[in-house]
């Protein structure tokens, strides 16, 4: 019974209290740039769960077989293979969503969510418990996609989900599905987010909240002067050098 | 002649890596917050950029005609970290004044979403070896032009006064909307002068 309710718990903390996008601030990128429709952003949501779930899975797996030294290379590879996975499937099922995401789609392999949960979470924990994770983490990530593009659809084109809803005389706003209106809104909905952590008691996001993440972990140690100091990012660029000595030899 | 400066005129400002293809948000976000940071940041990046998009391009190429096209994903990753790493470690061994203000850097941006997709775009749109050393060069280009300007919006922001609800990061993002929309003015510049 108690491993079922921490089990729920890892499952809802993705969708709320820990949102990727919207508390922890990862995978900043897919989010404004895959949010002009919700129809691409609904692929993007999924195409990344898909990743997030399936690398998650393996790399739990494989948690006590990847030495220590070279799990981010590792962990690199795994995730990898499934985006093009993904990719080689959206291609052949989906070609429409695979013109409208275009580049964004291989770049799922550097989305900070799927590296971050794979390092913070499945690389520690049972295959289970990762699975779930990754399925909360997923829907958190589509739920926040699905919420920027709704209202940036609505306000920018006038439709939902491609279905016309204002009446001629209203024209949209073409800016919100332009580039300065997906900053815009990501500022208006992550101030929402921020009303509502507080007062349910939490904290505000932080760039600097992204611990998971090697790359914003280095980010926010520049910030405070500490540039020279960046030991996630160090250890896993000589962990790189050193698997690919290794595969030369 | 023309089309490599329409490339590189695309990539600074009708394209911009950062402000019209969300490429690079996570720095642009965190490392902009001081000038110098923000310069020697973008200096790494066109460094890197031009690099990786060196080393890219001619393996795209062995892997098209070994019928592995599908691997792509996989290699560009796993070359532009290790090649980064590589050149790190040489710069901090022979030429430590250049390490000194660059190679801090270095590890940020190895899995920084703006490189792999300068090198992933130069493949797509089907470039020659030349045009994508330009576009690869323009691109980072663009970044330290929009890391440069973003840096000056946000030491003015600190003085202001800003509605409680908005602090931190959401004004953070709004500021960045509107330095979006600038950019917003070049629109159609590079057709109507090259008629590209």
């Amino acid at each position: 019974m108690a491993e079922k309710k921490t089990l729920r718990q890892e499952f809802t903390k993705g969708i709320i209290k820990e949102n990727p996008v919207l508390r922890l601030v990862l995978g900043t990128c897919p989010t404004l740039a895959t949010t002009t429709s919700m129809e691409s952003a609904i692929g993007m949501g999924i195409s990344a769960a898909i990743v997030l779930i399936c690398s998650n899975i393996v790399i739990s797996a494989l948690r006590k077989v990847i030495p220590q030294k070279v799990r981010i290379p590792c962990y690199i590879v795994v995730i990898a293979a499934f985006v093009t996975i993904v990719q080689m499937l959206v291609k052949a099922f989906v070609p429409t969503l695979d013109e409208q995401l275009g580049v964004y789609l291989p770049l799922i392999v550097v989305n900070c969510i799927i590296l971050g949960r794979a390092e913070a979470f499945a690389g520690k924990n049972s295959i289970i418990a990762s699975a779930v994770d990754g399925v909360g983490m997923g829907i958190g990530f589509t739920v926040a996609l699905i919420v920027m593009s709704a209202i940036r659809e609505f306000f920018g084109a006038g439709s939902l989900l491609g279905h016309s809803l204002l009446p001629e005389s209203i024209p949209p706003m073409t800016i919100f599905i332009l580039a300065p209106g997906g900053f815009f809104v990501f500022g208006l909905v992550m101030a929402c987010a921020n009303k509502l952590a507080e007062m349910g008691g939490g904290k505000k996001a932080k760039l600097g909240g992204c611990e998971a993440c090697p790359m914003a972990d280095s980010c926010t140690r520049l910030q405070n002067g500490e540039a020279c100091e960046t030991p996630a990012v160090e250890e896993t660029a000589t962990d790189v050098v050193n698997e690919v000595k290794e595969a030369a030899e | 002649m023309k089309v490599f400066f329409a490339i590189l005129l695309t990539a600074i400002l009708t394209n911009n890596y950062i402000l019209s293809k969300f490429l690079g948000i996570c720095p642009f976000l965190g490392v902009s917050k001081k000038l110098n940071t923000a310069v020697g940041m973008s200096a790494a990046v066109i460094f890197v950029m031009l690099l990786a998009s060196a080393a890219t391009y001619p393996l795209n190429t062995f892997l098209e005609n070994h019928g592995l096209g599908y691997l792509q994903t996989i290699v560009f990753i796993l070359v532009i970290a290790a090649l980064v790493q590589l050149v790190e470690i040489v710069l901090r061994k022979y030429i430590p004044s250049l390490y000194n203000s660059l190679g801090i850097y270095l590890p940020l941006i190895t899995t920084n979403c703006a490189v792999l997709g300068v090198t992933i775009l130069n493949i797509d749109n089907g470039y020659t070896f030349a045009q994508a050393m330009t576009n690869s060069f323009g691109a980072g280009l663009g970044f330290m032009v929009a890391m440069v300007m973003f840096a000056g919006v946000r030491s003015k922001l600190e003085s202001c006064d800003i509605p409680k609800f908005l602090e931190g990061l959401p004004i953070t993002l709004v500021a960045a909307s509107l330095t979006s929309l600038s950019f917003l003015g070049f629109a159609g510049m590079v057709e109507n002068m090259f008629g590209v």
